[in-house]
């Protein structure tokens, strides 16, 4: 097992090294000169000039990447011009909270999609099934953002069950308790399209699955119904299930932008926002080069997970 | 394409879908035609008016401009944004993914690795990096949602693409000498336009979708123009006081998703070939049972089994299979009974209705009664039924590959199946299982228990089912052609170790099979059965000696035997009918070298005489068999 890990994560440096590369490139696209795209059109020449310097701008392009990528590989992900600190400390500062956020929406989005797919084929075509098709649908039509803000309006408005937003309360305790009220809405809202697609993606793979002969073994054998479903069907149709839910964890992760805005979530995905809108192209450079990082090494996570499973996947 | 739409038509959900999108999209249309405000002119005096208000049937904005007409221009920008999105991120990836296609080797491998990096990205983190480069704007939104769409199309259209390139009509275009930019745009293209489409109509809610979700951060659309996104971006911060501003248009954006979503489920549905004929229907616990004949009585009172009259019937869509058309048999204790037949005669189906096993949808029980000991397992309630199963009647199935579970231990399997009935421990569950792998002659028991099925040889796995067979010490075992996935050696091994499991715990058995050299080794007596019903029945070695039925006769010289000298190997011309379509008389008519008149002019009645039985008019050996 060990070696397998080691192998999945050689395997992933070049995925890591095309990941700054992509980065690199698109951001090269940026028209006319960047420093003037940074500073503004009033920025003095010698500031430009110094800008660029200071940048390495004046460099040709393939010395800048690789400059570029030395500086990060020692950990200088460059300054963060509008905040004014080192992009690093802003990104793993903002990224805590996204991971707390997007986090919790994907377990929610496994735990509810998976059992939501699992009582929906075992009663295909019954009531249930139709219920939990029918929401479903609905929830993966509902663009997150509007249905955040629907959720502010009605429980945290209407109801006062939750504060309307931001991660901590302005006066107060920083404690669990104030966490979970402050995240319980926008987990949610993070939540409901990716549960809708583990949902209808589980059903599937345990309708593939309740058909399979070992399936007929285990009644044979007078297992119950209830052990035939979720210990029986539900093992084998995870080996389909995990896969998706490492694509799901993209689909959080990048949902969590939205929602991040909407609820004032203090995450990496507002962080973005606002340095796209401020032209800090360092900081989105680094913010972005971090987080698909990190999302690198997750889909392995997945993958070791998929093979502790599956014996059948040679490790 | 007619037969596609009358399928898309019976949706009805995907109707619904189909109506509310044309409606949608005829909207946005007209929308320069209809006599409505104009979307982007500012009445602060007018800001927030309520919706059903005079003058303005969904009130106004922020900035008193009305919402109805922003509304609908929203739409309208949106949907071609959506639109254009698609047709670029298709036409771009379809043309990288057929040129990786089509030239494959090296040019293949350095696309495809791109697109692996492009899609190693959560996709919203490309779609702000570009619009960070490229700046804040409609176009640049649309220009970032293409981008991050491109590699899913160029990684579906390759894989076609490969399919194709290898085609005969292909390769006659090169050797043509046609160029071969000309051949993919002649012959690829073509071929794999219906796939795009396809593709391009499940992605484009995501694509309105991921359009509005950057206008509503700020980095699509800029005001005063403003798409469904950037309406609900704006109406934010009066969220609290004046909902009804980002009601409008966040509902606008659901109502256009889901449309697109049912109509994409229709469409997917339609194409799905597997989801016609029910196949990825779930079987239930037991199979259904709906009588529609009285019960009929039990035939032998010393049996274990009795099995009188029973009909199973497979109903797909609106066509009867009739697998299992009124067969009836018993087994005494002690007793191996052979049921004999080609695929497809019902044998397989006879053996699962018994416990009601058989895959349901489609499997229905439609009469008559299989009595353990006296107690009808058919329509028996499920508690008691799956109480039997595996304690009383066990089975052994025929492909231990597919029919043990591969991701659990075969030690967690067997521990299962004796924990199922008895309440011990696992660990005295351990031992037991140790036991019964001993008792099935399988080597090294104790380690073997930790093996996954793959880690098996074919023959070991079946020892394995039958040693999970044995784990209550049931009365009867039904195996389900538990050799035919084996060769003749463990074939052999596997008989001689079922034969001595019968004598020595006086097991009674019904063995299925194909082979009727496996008959002769094992079973007492022989069913023959042929379209779902028995054509003959008796003592082994009296119907292996004397077959009076045609059918066993022809299957019988079908047996080649060992030094039995050069003998022509009979193979039965023709197939089985097909059981939805069996003839009126006899199902064997039409293969019959005996066949007369008398066989095609109605059902043929099995006659018994002393312990034999035939479903003949003329039976071979009549006389033979008769001494």
């Amino acid at each position: 097992m060990g070696r397998y890990i080691v192998k999945r994560l050689i395997s992933a440096i070049p995925v890591l090294f095309g990941i700054t590369l992509i980065v690199f490139l698109i951001m090269a696209m940026i028209p006319g000169d960047p420093a003037t795209a940074i500073l503004g059109s009033y920025a003095t020449p010698e500031n430009v000039a110094k800008l660029n310097r200071d940048l390495g701008l004046d460099a040709p392009l393939w010395q800048r990447y690789f400059i570029w990528l030395g500086n990060m590989l020692t950990g200088d992900f460059g300054q963060s011009f509008a905040l004014n600190r080192p992009v690093l400390d802003e990104v793993l500062e903002r990224f805590q909270a996204t991971l707390i956020l997007a986090g919790t929406a994907f377990v929610l989005c496994s735990v509810f999609g998976i059992i939501a797919g699992v009582i929906s084929a075992a009663n295909q075509y019954g009531f249930a099934d139709k219920a939990i098709t029918f929401v479903v649908l609905l929830g993966i039509s509902i663009p997150s953002f509007f249905l955040g803000m629907m959720m502010i309006l009605w429980f945290s408005v209407n109801l006062r069950w939750f504060p309307v937003s931001g991660m901590w309360p302005i006066y107060g305790d920083r404690d669990l308790g104030a966490l979970l009220s402050h995240l319980t809405l926008p987990a949610i809202a993070l939540a409901v399209v990716a549960t809708g697609v583990v949902a209808r993606l589980s059903r599937s793979a345990m309708l593939e699955v309740l058909r399979q002969d070992y399936i007929r073994t285990a009644r044979a054998k007078g297992v119950h119904e209830r052990g035939v479903i979720w210990r029986h069907a539900l093992r084998a149709a995870m080996v389909s299930i995990i896969p998706v839910l490492g694509i799901q964890a993209g689909f959080v992760l990048s949902g969590a932008v939205y929602i991040e805005i909407v609820f004032q979530w203090p995450g990496v995905g507002r962080m973005l926002v606002d340095a796209i809108l401020t032209r800090d192209i360092l900081l989105v450079q680094g913010g972005v080069v971090f987080v698909a990082a990190c999302y690198v090494l997750f889909n392995i996570a997945v993958d070791v997970a998929q093979s502790l499973l599956d014996p059948r996947i040679k490790t | 394409m007619t037969a596609f739409l009358t399928l898309l038509a019976r949706n009805r959900l995907a109707l619904a879908g189909l109506v509310v999108m044309t409606v949608v999209v005829v909207l946005a249309l007209i929308t320069p035609l209809l006599p409505l405000a104009d979307p982007d002119v500012t009445d602060t005096g007018n800001r927030f008016v309520p919706p059903l208000s005079p003058g303005a049937w969904l009130g106004t904005d922020h900035l008193g401009r009305d919402l109805l007409s922003r509304l609908l221009w929203g739409t309208r920008l949106s949907l071609a944004v959506g639109f254009a999105a698609a047709v670029a991120a298709a036409t771009i990836g379809a043309a990288i993914g057929m040129i990786a296609g089509f030239y494959g080797g090296r040019v293949d491998n350095i696309i495809m690795r791109a697109v692996d990096m492009l899609m190693a990205f959560p996709y919203i983190l490309l779609a702000l990096a570009i619009v960070a480069a490229l700046g804040p704007g409609l176009i640049n939104a649309l220009i970032a949602v293409a981008a991050v769409n491109v590699p899913f199309f160029a990684r579906n259209i390759r894989g076609i693409t490969v399919g194709i390139a290898n085609k005969e009509f292909v390769d006659a275009a090169r050797l043509s000498g046609l160029s071969n930019a000309r051949i993919i745009l002649t012959e690829v293209l073509p071929n794999v336009v219906p796939v795009i489409v396809i593709a391009m109509s499940t992605t484009i809610g995501w694509m309105i979708l991921e359009t509005a979700g950057l206008s509503f951060l700020g980095l699509g659309s800029q005001p005063p123009q403003a798409d469904l996104g950037s309406m609900l971006g704006e109406a934010r911060s009066a969220l609290i006081t004046n909902p009804h501003t980002s009601v409008v248009p966040g509902l606008m954006i659901l109502v256009i998703v889901m449309a697109i979503n049912l109509l994409g489920d229709g469409v997917r549905d339609a194409l799905d070939p597997r989801l016609k004929s029910g196949a990825l229907s779930r079987p239930m616990a037991a199979t259904r049972v709906d009588r529609r004949s009285p019960v009929p009585p039990a035939q032998d009172a010393a049996a274990v089994l009795d099995i009188a009259g029973l009909q199973t019937q497979f109903h797909i869509k609106d066509r009867v299979y009739r697998a299992v058309g009124g067969v009836s048999l018993s087994v005494k204790p002690g007793e191996c009974l052979g049921i004999i037949g080609e695929s497809g005669s019902g044998k397989s189906v006879t053996a699962l209705s018994i416990m009601g096993l058989v895959a349901s949808p489609p499997g229905v029980i439609t009469g008559g009664a299989a009595r353990l000991h006296g107690d009808d397992l058919i329509g028996m309630p499920y508690r008691q039924l799956r109480d039997l199963r595996g304690r009383a009647v066990s089975y052994i199935f025929q492909d231990p590959q597919a029919t043990l579970h591969p991701l659990y231990t075969v030690g967690d399997q067997l521990i299962e199946a004796i924990r199922a009935h008895r309440p011990i421990s696992v660990k005295a569950g351990r031992a037991r299982a140790v036991e019964l792998l001993k008792a099935v002659r399988i080597p090294n028991a104790a380690s073997r228990i930790g093996n996954y099925p793959h880690e098996m040889s074919g023959g070991m796995r079946q020892r394995v089912g039958i040693a999970m067979a044995l784990a209550n010490e049931p009365q009867i075992i039904i195996a389900d052609e538990p050799t035919t996935a084996l060769d003749v050696t463990v074939q052999a091994q596997i008989l001689a170790l079922l034969d001595d499991l019968r004598r020595s715990r006086g097991l009674a058995i019904v063995f299925i099979t194909h082979d009727f050299g496996v008959v002769g080794q094992l079973c007492d007596r022989v069913a023959v059965m042929y379209a779902g019903k028995i054509v003959e029945a008796g003592p082994t070695r009296a119907v292996l000696d004397a077959p009076m039925h045609p059918y066993t006769a022809r299957l019988i010289d079908c047996v080649p035997e060992l030094g039995g000298g050069k003998r022509r190997l009979e193979a039965i011309p023709g197939l089985p009918p097909v059981v939805d379509k069996l003839p009126h008389g006899c199902a064997f008519a039409d293969r019959c070298d005996r066949v007369q008149g008398l066989c095609r002019a109605g059902t043929v009645a099995l006659e018994h005489t002393g312990n034999r039985a035939v479903r003949c008019h003329f039976p071979v050996n009549e006389r033979q068999a008769a001494e």
